[in-house]
C-alpha cells in the first residue's frame, strides 16, 4: 500500500461521517487547547512574578536583624525585633566587600503623617542616597535624599506618590510643603515615579526621610531595620551572601553562624521559592487539563471500535481481495492518528488564541511556550497510537469468513 | 490450474467435532467454467473458503498453479488471494461513497502499482463486464443492482487472477437482471478464457456453466456436464 493510497482511503473514511469525526476530535481539541492555554497562564504568571521581584531590585541581598535576647535568654521578642544592625555595619559591608556595588542602610516604621489639613498612617523610610539605585526607584520630580541631607539630619522628606494623593489630593504638587511625621515638621523636596505593588509592600505608599534624621527625631535610637545590597551579578550573590555573614559575624564578634543576630535574605532564593510556587501551580492546572485529554482519548477509542465494528463486511472484503493483516491494521491506526493529529493542531491554534485572549483583555499574563506546543502534538500523536492500537488491531484479526458473514 | 486431492475439513467447537469435509478431490483446468452445486449445509461454502483461499483444510492438498497452498499462513494466504484470486460475492460488498473507478482498482492498491496502470486495468475490467466509461465516477450507491454487481465482478477480474470465485452471485438479484450476470461470466468465459468457478444451490443457475460439481455432506455425489442452457442457447 502507498503512502497517497493511505491518506486517500483515511480521508474518505474520516468524512464518511464528518459528525462522528468532528465530536471525537472536539474531545482531543478540548484536551490539547486546555493543556495549552493552562501552561501559558502558568508560565505568564511565572514571569510576572519573577519580573515583579526584580522590580524590587536588581541581585538584592537583604540583612534583617535577628530576635532581641540573643544567646541564653529564654524570652525571644521575635525575628526582627533585634537593635543589632546599625548604619557603620552598612557602611563595612560597601566598604570592605568587592562582590558588592551599593548599599542602602534603611529604618522603616508606620507613623501618623499630617499633610495639609490631611492625615494618613503610612511607612516612614530612613534612607541614604544609594536608596534609589540599589531599590530600583526613580525620582519624578524634585530630588532625592543628598548625602548634605543625611549628614546635618535635614528635616527634609521625599514622597511615593500615593502618599503625595493621600496628603495633598491626587496629582497635586507638593513640593516646598510641610507634612508633620509624629508631630515634627518636614519639607517636601521631592516625589518618586509610580511603580505600583510589587505583592510584598507598596512602594508608592512611602515617605522618605534621611536615615540620620529617622533615627534622631522618631526611633530615638542608632540602628538600621534593614541592610539592602546590592551584588555586582546575579552570579557572584552566593559569595556575597557569605562574605557579608562572615563580615557582620566578625563585627558583632559572634563565633557561631547559628547564633547570628541577623538573618539574610537573597533576592534568588525568593525568585526560586515564588518559582516553585508558580510552577506547581502550571503543573496543577496541566495535570487538570491532561485528565480531559485522556477523556479525549477514550472518546477516540470509542469511535475506533464502533468503526471497527460497523466495517467489518468491509474489512472482511478488504482481506479478500488480498490486504493483509499490517494493511488494515495500519490503516485503522492512521485514522486514530490523524484525528488526534489534527485535533492537536486545532487545539494548539485554540489554546494559544484564548491565552492571547486573556492577556488582550488584561485579564492575566500568559506565554505560549514553543516546548508546550511540542510536547501537546507529541501527546497527542502518542494519544493517537495509543488509543487506536487495540481497535486497529481488533480490525487487523478480523477472520476474513466472519467478517464478510457479518451483518 | 486446480488441482484438490482429498481434502477433509473439520471443525471444533469445544468438544464437538463438525466434519463439513469428507475427501474431496477434483481438478478444474484453465479456461473451465464450473458450478459447485449443493443444498445448505452441504459444506459448498467450506469448499469454496477452501479454493479461495480464505480457509485452509484440516487435512488433504490443493495445488493452485502448481503450488500447494494448503499450509500456508495467513499473510501468505493474503497474497494469494492477492495475485490469482477474484472474488465476487452475494451482497456485492462494494465500498460505500466511492466510485466505480476506485472500487474496481481498490485490489491493485494492495499491489502497489502505481496509480496510471491502476487506471488503465481497470478501465479494462470494467469494459470486458460491458460498463461503459459514463458509470466510472458514479458513486457505488447510485447503481442499479445488475451494474453494482458487474464492477464487483469487474472488481474480481482487475489483478488478472487465475480464478474467480463466484459465490451465489446472483442471489439478491431478480431473474432477469441475474441472466445479465451470468452472462457476463459466460463471455468472460468464452472470449477471455476466464477459469470460473461458480457456487449456487439453484439448477437453473448452475447450468449456466459447462461442469457441474455436486456435492452433499461433504462428499461429491456427481460431476459431469452440464447438458446446459448454454448448449441451447448456442444452437438456437
Amino acid at each position: 500500500m502507498k503512502t497517497s493510497d493511505i491518506i486517500h482511503e483515511t480521508y474518505t473514511a474520516l468524512l464518511s461521517n464528518k459528525v462522528r469525526t468532528g465530536l471525537t476530535m472536539l474531545g482531543i481539541i478540548i484536551g490539547i487547547g486546555s493543556v495549552i492555554a493552562m501552561v501559558a497562564i502558568g508560565q505568564g504568571a511565572q514571569g510576572t512574578i519573577q519580573s515583579n521581584i526584580q522590580s524590587l531590585g536588581a541581585n538584592l541581598i537583604q540583612v534583617t536583624p535577628g530576635s532581641q535576647g540573643g544567646p541564653g535568654s529564654q524570652v525571644s521578642q521575635g525575628r526582627g525585633t533585634a537593635r543589632t544592625l546599625t548604619y557603620d555595619d552598612a557602611q563595612a559591608v560597601a566598604g570592605e566587600l568587592s562582590l558588592i556595588q551599593a548599599v542602602s542602610a534603611e529604618l522603616s516604621s508606620r507613623y501618623q503623617v499630617v499633610g495639609k489639613g490631611t492625615n494618613t498612617n503610612t511607612t516612614v523610610m530612613g534612607a541614604t542616597p544609594a536608596y534609589p539605585s540599589v531599590r530600583n526607584v526613580s525620582i519624578a520630580e524634585g530630588s532625592f535624599i543628598s548625602n548634605q541631607n543625611l549628614r546635618s539630619l535635614s528635616k527634609v522628606a521625599v514622597l511615593g506618590p500615593t502618599a503625595r494623593d493621600d496628603l495633598f489630593g491626587k496629582g497635586a504638587s507638593a513640593i516646598g510643603q510641610t507634612i508633620r511625621i509624629n508631630g515634627i515638621q518636614f519639607k517636601v523636596i521631592g516625589v518618586t515615579v509610580a511603580k505600583g505593588g510589587s505583592g510584598f509592600q507598596n512602594q508608592d505608599d512611602m515617605i522618605f526621610i534621611p536615615l540620620t534624621s529617622a533615627q534622631k527625631f522618631l526611633a530615638g535610637a542608632n540602628y538600621v531595620s534593614t541592610i539592602a545590597a546590592q551584588a555586582v551579578s546575579s552570579d557572584a550573590m552566593s559569595q556575597a551572601q557569605t562574605d557579608i555573614t562572615y563580615l557582620l559575624l566578625d563585627r558583632h564578634k559572634i563565633s557561631d553562624p547559628a547564633s547570628a543576630d541577623f538573618s539574610i535574605l537573597n533576592q534568588n532564593d525568593i525568585v526560586a521559592t515564588a518559582s516553585s510556587v508558580t510552577q506547581t501551580f502550571t503543573i496543577l492546572l496541566a495535570a487538570v487539563a491532561g485528565i480531559s485529554l485522556v477523556v479525549g482519548g477514550i472518546g477516540i477509542m470509542n469511535m475506533m471500535l464502533t468503526t471497527v465494528t460497523e466495517r467489518t463486511r468491509e474489512i472482511g472484503l478488504r482481506k479478500a481481495i488480498g490486504a493483509k493483516r499490517a494493511d488494515i491494521n495500519r490503516q485503522f491506526l492512521v485514522e486514530a492518528i490523524v484525528i488526534t493529529l489534527v485535533g492537536g493542531l486545532i487545539g494548539v491554534a485554540l489554546g494559544a488564541a484564548v491565552s492571547w485572549g486573556l492577556t488582550a483583555f488584561g485579564i492575566i499574563q500568559t506565554k505560549v511556550s514553543i516546548g508546550s506546543i511540542f510536547l501537546a502534538f507529541g501527546v497527542s500523536a502518542a494519544i493517537g497510537i495509543v488509543f487506536g492500537y487495540y481497535p486497529a488491531r481488533r480490525a487487523g484479526a478480523l477472520n476474513p469468513i466472519e467478517a464478510l458473514r457479518y451483518e | 490450474m486446480i488441482d484438490v486431492k482429498n481434502i477433509t475439513k473439520i471443525y471444533k467447537t469445544g468438544d464437538i467435532e463438525f466434519q463439513a469435509l469428507r475427501g474431496v478431490s477434483f481438478t478444474i483446468k484453465d479456461g473451465e467454467f464450473v458450478a459447485i452445486m449443493g443444498p445448505s449445509g452441504s459444506g459448498k461454502s467450506t469448499l469454496m473458503h477452501i479454493l479461495g483461499c480464505l480457509d485452509t483444510p484440516t487435512a488433504g492438498t490443493y495445488f493452485l498453479d502448481g503450488k500447494d497452498v494448503s499450509t500456508l499462513s495467513d499473510d501468505e494466504l493474503a497474497d494469494v488471494r492477492r495475485e490469482k484470486i477474484g472474488f465476487v460475492f452475494q451482497s456485492f460488498n462494494l465500498l460505500p461513497r466511492t466510485t466505480v473507478l476506485r472500487n474496481t482498482m481498490l485490489p491493485l492498491m494492495y499491489s502497489g502499482i502505481d496509480e496510471e496502470e491502476r487506471k488503465k486495468k481497470a478501465v479494462k475490467a470494467l469494459t470486458a463486464t460491458g460498463m461503459t466509461d459514463s458509470h466510472y465516477h458514479h458513486l457505488s450507491n447510485q447503481l442499479s443492482g445488475g451494474q453494482i454487481q458487474r464492477v464487483a465482478i469487474s472488481r474480481a477480474l482487475v489483478n488478472d487472477p487465475s480464478l474467480i470465485l463466484a459465490d451465489e452471485p446472483t442471489g439478491n438479484l431478480d431473474t432477469k437482471t441475474g441472466d445479465i450476470v451470468l452472462g457476463t461470466f459466460q463471455k468472460l468465459n468464452e472470449e477471455l478464457g476466464r477459469t470460473i468457478i461458480l457456487i449456487t444451490h439453484e439448477p437453473d443457475v448452475a447450468e449456466h456453466a459447462d461442469r457441474i460439481i455436486y456435492i452433499r455432506d461433504g462428499q461429491i455425489v456427481e460431476d459431469g456436464r452440464a447438458h446446459s442452457k448454454r448448449k441451447a442457447r448456442h444452437h438456437a
